[in-house]
């Protein structure tokens, strides 16, 4: 692994970046092979740290410093599969490594391939795929800037400062139609327009990584493997709205993801490109860490800010909007760790590249957690449009086992289930929604026939009641009011009048709620109800009880 | 024209909204004859008739006598009126909720016994593990509120069903705690 | 010429014309023109949460119901404050907050002078559909003058802000999440070790429920006085 004090270096201008990559690019080819392991937490969680450990000694044992190089790299997708290592220049993957392998694995460099350990790259789940925010995951190491530099990094930061506007750059981003990929889908040229045009001499620039939807972990691994690419975008952003401080706001759950940004930021600071003087141009950009302590509500912009500002994580009512009112008062640009991730590549290929992909409203690629009933668990990145019967059969390899759909849910304990007969649906922010569900962040947990959909509802439930912040009533109060029927519910207990109110309730949360996450706290259950109400009806009793029990006496 | 069968009783309550009943004073003789009493504290009838117009019941349901009465009240109910804070909010009985049986019994029969300290085991209707207002065991038709409701609006509330109609407009009349 | 920007708003409340300035709120428009919209955490003087969701209105063309205490009024709006909607939905708001803590009314020092209780009789609640959840927060009586009982408390924030915002002393603040949230005195000491504490009662007095009382006091005799806070706004405006 390339060792951390080495990348203390310094890129003032483009012909710096062209002679930074170069050279790391020299450094590769000194390696007949380059043995790249996932070291982003799904494989770490398999241990594939100490494969990435005992390689290296084998390597030292055998001599073959000179020729093997041996480097962590970030996620390669199939989480399910892990842990993974690639060997280079042939592309060869093997999945589920173990220490034990790890001689096969240096033999095979001289003897051909380990054929029980192949994982093959011709399978839908890495052919059916379209990389942009994805890119540089599991090819380079995550911890050299010269590596994502040598990528192409840091290019369109320094295209934006030297060769364009900041409402050119703007122009760019609004007309590739790159939606928020937070959730709510808003036009990010849009937000980035009102920051800009938001008189004050102080912004700020803040990226949301609060990604806490259950089974959700894209931006974890954009963090993981390729931090600096959320640092240019946000560099980008900085200069286009006017903005030269800005805040990573990352929940503390993510140690992996926070060491490596703030090594990032601190490579990036050596290099010049972020501190004073950008790519020695007037602009400055510094970035800064907030770690969140694990509150979901931090993930709404107000009660964000609120943390970073060192109080009480709660939001407020909104208007007025961050972009007008945000950090210590001041206009703020907040956009998602994806979305800013898909800026520099914007930049560099032009907006026609970008709105090229995806659909009509709906532009670029989704990168997407693929979790539950499904044989291919892992992160992908799929161009918006793709039907979910794509993603969930072909790339995801359909359920274990040979079990039967029965539901996908989106969109975290704000989204819903989506049914069979809409798995041709093409996926984007509006069909979504019009089916009752959401894009949210982009988690996908598959369902097979065995999940009783009243309980997953009750699940989504119990997660936001726990996580209500407790600020106003109706999600204080309505979640528990609701969990505690979904459970009556569950447990046959409940009648048809307290199932009217649980619907009841979910109006009133939709309608009253001061923030998105009382809000859309309902919309499992409203789901659930319009696709499966029989599963909810088969469980009721009647009205009063035991009302038809004999008439007796007192 | 055949008389009203009214029915009164009281569940886990202190009979206060009976009390207020009874203040209703001189205008009771005015419905008296349009009214039949048929089963009340207030009258000598052991046993709930098979068919009753209008069931006036006061406290919450906190035992299991509480909870069979309620239910065959209602099955034999054209009305059910829930009188009073406990019969529709709880009230009081439901304050012992935060505490579980046991606790209770322990403090009543065996911590403040001066002797033979025991649960009860016969006689006594066994608790309900929470006391609860009767809407949560069984439908209700009109919900007077009050600690207890004052006569006016007892009476307001039975000079409306005896005019064949449910009051609507109770709330203007009273409140929790009233 | 130049184009001058008024700062007058003409706007419709329930049909009703009005005339407001810019930087008004729909509530304080509303009011002023005798339309009533309930609220619970709002108290002139205090700064504006938008929690409680009792203010929220309609406004004709919007997609979202907006609090009237927080949102400004901006021209030829039409606003709806009492929709058989928003009838609805507050009756729930209240029935809910019955639901959360021990509200019984009969026995509470605040009978017959709560804010809470008041706004369930005008807005129609005769029953609370939903269970109650018998919470067992702290009951606090080590003050030399007052107590705090947390499971009357409906988390307006009502103390929280005027101990802050004009007392200065910020004694009280909001502890847990979710429904587990409560108010505590400093870093949850006993009211009574309080060392900000100033005893001055203003917390008491805007408290809208029997969750901040005097002691001393048996049912229905706790009245609260918030007349010192209007004087006071009053009095530092005019410093100013």
């Amino acid at each position: 692994m390339v060792k951390k004090t080495s990348q203390r270096i310094s890129v003032a201008s483009l012909d710096d970046l062209v002679n930074v990559a170069g050279a790391s690019q020299e450094q590769e080819q000194q390696y007949r092979y380059h043995i790249c392991i996932c070291v982003a937490a799904g494989c770490i969680s398999q241990n594939s740290d100490a494969v990435r450990d005992a390689l290296i000694a084998e390597v030292e044992a055998r001599g073959l410093e000179d020729e093997v190089q041996v480097k962590g790299v970030g996620c390669m997708g199939l989480c399910a599969a892990g842990p993974l290592v690639r060997v280079d220049p042939d592309g060869i993957v093997y999945q589920s490594v173990t220490v034990d392998d790890v001689p096969a694995i240096l033999d095979s460099l001289e003897n051909g391939p380990v054929e029980k350990l192949i994982l093959p790259q011709d399978i839908p789940f890495f052919e059916r795929q379209q990389k942009i925010v994805l890119e540089n995951c599991g090819i380079i190491d995550p911890e050299a800037i010269t590596e994502y530099i040598a990528a192409g990094g840091y290019l369109a930061l320094h295209k934006a400062l030297t060769e364009m506007t900041p409402s050119e750059v703007i122009d760019v981003v609004t007309r590739s139609g790159l939606r928020g990929r937070g959730g709510g889908g808003y036009p990010a040229g849009l937000k980035w327009v009102t920051v800009a045009k938001a008189e004050s001499e102080t912004k700020y620039v803040i990226c949301n990584a609060d990604e806490g939807d259950p089974g959700a972990f894209m931006d974890r691994s954009v963090l993981e493997s390729d931090p600096h690419r959320v640092i240019e975008g946000m560099a980008i952003a900085g200069y286009a709205v006017g903005a030269n401080k800005g805040y990573i706001y990352v929940r503390a759950e993510y140690p992996l993801a926070v060491e490596r940004l703030e090594l990032a930021i601190k490579q990036a600071r050596w290099a010049g490109i972020l501190g004073n003087g950008v790519f020695s141009t007037t602009f400055d950009f510094a970035i800064e860490v907030r770690l969140g302590a694990g509150a979901f509500v931090c993930g709404e912009e107000t009660a964000l800010i609120a943390s970073i500002e060192g109080r009480r994580g709660v939001p407020r009512p909104r208007p007025p909007y961050p972009a007008d009112y945000g950090l210590w008062g001041q206009p703020t640009l907040i956009n998602n760790v994806e979305t800013f991730a898909n800026v520099a590549p914007i930049i560099r290929n032009g907006s026609d590249w970008f709105a090229e992909i995806g659909t009509e409203k709906s532009k670029g690629t989704k990168v997407f957690a693929l979790a539950g009933q499904i044989v291919n668990t892992g992160l992908i990145e799929v161009p918006m449009g793709i039907t979910l019967r794509e993603i969930v059969f072909d790339i995801g390899g359909g359920l274990p086992d040979g079990r039967n759909y029965k539901a996908v849910q989106t969109g975290g304990p704000s989204g819903g289930c989506v049914p069979e007969q809409f798995l041709d649906m093409p996926v984007d922010y509006e069909s979504l929604r019009e089916v009752g569900s959401f894009m949210g962040s982009g988690g996908m947990i598959v369902m097979d026939d065995s999940s009783s959909m009243v309980e997953v509802a009750r699940y989504f439930m119990e997660f936001s009641m726990t996580e209500s912040c407790g600020k106003c009533i109706p999600c204080r109060t309505g979640t528990r009011q609701m969990y505690d029927l979904l459970s009556k519910v569950v447990a046959g207990e409940a009648s048809q009048s307290e199932l009217n109110l649980l619907v009841e309730l979910g109006d009133l949360l939709q309608n009253t709620c001061l923030c998105g996450l009382g809000k859309a706290a309902p919309n499992p259950v409203v789901s659930t109800m319009q696709y499966f109400e029989d599963e909810y009806l088969e469980r009721l009793v009647d009205d009063n009880g035991s009302a038809d029990e004999p008439a007796g006496e007192s | 024209m055949s008389k009203v069968t009214l029915a009164t009783t009281w569940l886990d309550g202190c009979s206060g909204c009976h009390m207020s009943l009874l203040d209703i004073d001189e205008r009771l003789i005015d419905i008296a004859d349009k009214i039949d009493v048929v089963y009340s504290p207030l009258v000598d009838m052991k046993e709930y008739p098979e068919q009753v117009d209008v069931a006036i019941v006061e406290g919450a349901v906190s035992s299991e006598e509480d909870l069979h009465k309620i239910r065959m009240i209602r099955s034999r109910t054209k009305i059910l009126v829930a009188l009073g804070d406990c019969a529709v909010a709880g009230n009081i009985p439901t304050m012992r909720n935060k505490f579980s049986r046991e606790e209770l019994l322990d403090v009543a029969y065996i911590k403040s016994a001066t002797e033979n300290p025991q649960h009860p085991s016969e006689v006594i209707p066994a608790l309900l593990p929470k006391a609860v207002p009767l809407h949560e065991v069984v439908d209700i038709d009109v919900f007077v509120q009050g600690c207890p409701p004052s006569a006016d609006t007892i009476f307001h509330t039975i000079a409306e069903l005896l005019a064949g109609r449910i009051p609507a407009d109770l709330t203007e009349h009273t409140r929790p705690g009233a | 010429m130049a184009v001058v920007r008024s700062r007058i708003k003409t706007l419709k409340i329930d049909g009703q014309d009005v005339g407001a300035h810019e930087d008004e709120t729909i509530l304080e428009v509303a009011r002023e023109n005798g339309i009533m919209i309930p609220t619970l955490c709002q108290l002139d003087g205090l700064s504006l949460v938008g929690a409680c969701r009792l203010c929220l209105v309609e406004v004709v063309g919007w997609r979202n119901l907006v609090p009237a205490c927080t949102t400004y009024v901006e021209e030829g709006m039409e606003v709806i404050t009492n929709s058989e909607r928003l009838q609805k939905y507050r009756r729930m708001i209240i029935e809910l907050l019955f639901a959360e803590g021990n509200h019984v009314c009969a026995v509470c020092v605040s009978n017959g002078n709560c804010e809470l209780q008041w706004k369930a009789q005008k807005l129609g609640m005769d029953h609370v559909r939903f269970t109650n959840q018998n919470p067992d927060r702290r009951v606090d009586m080590t003050h030399e003058h007052f107590v705090v009982d947390a499971n009357r408390c409906i988390l307006c924030t009502r103390c929280v802000r005027v101990c802050d915002e004009i007392e200065g002393a910020h004694t009280w603040d909001i502890f847990g999440r979710g429904e587990n949230s409560t108010i505590i005195s400093d870093f949850n000491l006993p009211w009574g070790e309080s060392p900000t504490c100033s005893s001055c009662g203003k917390c008491v007095n805007v408290c809208p429920t029997g969750a901040l009382v005097e002691k001393g006091k048996a049912a229905g005799e706790m009245i609260k006085r918030t007349e010192f806070l209007a004087y006071l706004t009053k009095m530092r405006e005019v410093k100013k």
